[in-house]
């Protein structure tokens, strides 16, 4: 399905992002990373230092949505998959791959690479290629 | 106060998604499909994000400590072990299949579309799993060291 190129508002949301990993690195410290806040509210050691902080911001992440549509007044363009084994499958490994290898797009995609941090950098690279050859075999080989 | 602006700092981050179009799983498929219905849009969301961070975190780290903590929290590893390339290896299997990353799916969250859901349950439980994951293997690894150092 065909979406359409919005060169200028995904820049423009873009910098929306990097102010929000900014604004959090001057105030709290921490990396802007969301599987990182997400895992550490989750048990075991749930109680790591940060955790308040995080709750507040999956909060922030949860009224985007309904603030940017009254606003805007009307809803959001999404499209989402009704295939539900798939998207399980697809929830688990997301979940699962993103904690043992330390982040996601934001944490290594977006604040790993503004460090020049080596370790993003290699992150970065791997999954985009597995996602790259996912999407591959899904649409033109398997045909889903 | 340091709440507050943490709130502010999610909603930001998540209307940043929005408005690049990232919280549609579509567009970020399109993405990784160059041999279909290429949308290069999430590369002008990195490049925006990256032009704004990477100055700016040097800028904000210049100061001797956070406005409210007392350190910066920077990663200081820099090996690349197993662990790092299989685990990104494995998330993006799954961002490929399914065109969600945690940040988009939480943000997606209100929506309630069936699969969002269905995939953010998945994801925690795939979070939770792989911390539990994590500690066993360390314990084992000490056990291994622990044996080893007896011989």
């Amino acid at each position: 399905m065909e979406t359409e190129f919005t060169p200028i508002l995904s820049l423009l949301g873009g910098g929306l992002i990097g102010a929000s990993t900014v604004l959090l690195m001057a105030t709290n410290g921490r990396i802007a990373g969301i599987s990182g806040i997400i895992s550490r509210i989750l048990p075991p050691s749930a109680a790591a230092p940060g955790l308040l902080q995080g709750l507040f911001f999956v909060i922030g992440l949860l009224v985007s949505a309904p603030i940017w549509m009254v606003v805007n007044g009307q809803s959001l363009v999404q499209t989402v998959s009704d295939n539900l084994p798939l998207l399980c499958a697809a929830g688990v490994f997301v979940g699962f791959g993103s904690v043992l290898g330390n982040g996601c797009t934001s944490g290594h995609g977006v604040c790993g690479i503004s460090r020049l941090s080596g370790r993003s950098i290699v992150a970065t690279v791997t999954f985009m290629s597995t996602a790259f050859i996912s999407v591959l075999l899904l649409r033109h080989v398997i045909g889903a | 106060m340091k709440s507050l602006i943490t709130l502010i700092s999610g909603l930001t981050f998540g209307t940043g998604l929005i408005l690049s179009g990232m919280a549609n799983p579509a567009k970020v498929q399109n993405f990784l499909d160059f041999f279909g219905t290429w949308d290069p849009s999430l590369s002008f969301v990195m490049g925006g994000a990256i032009a704004v961070t990477m100055p700016g975190f040097w800028l904000v780290t210049r100061r001797a400590k956070p406005f409210f903590n007392d350190v910066f929290h920077l990663p200081t590893r820099t090996d690349c072990d197993v662990r790092l390339v299989s685990g990104a290896a494995i998330f993006g299997v799954g961002w490929g299949i399914s065109g969600f990353c945690p940040g988009p799916a939480v943000t997606a969250v209100p929506m309630a579309a069936q699969g969002t859901i269905v995939f953010i349950v998945a994801m925690l439980i795939g979070m939770a799993a792989a911390k539990y994951f994590i500690i066993l293997r360390d314990r084992c690894v000490g056990d291994l060291a622990g044996k080893m150092s007896q011989l």
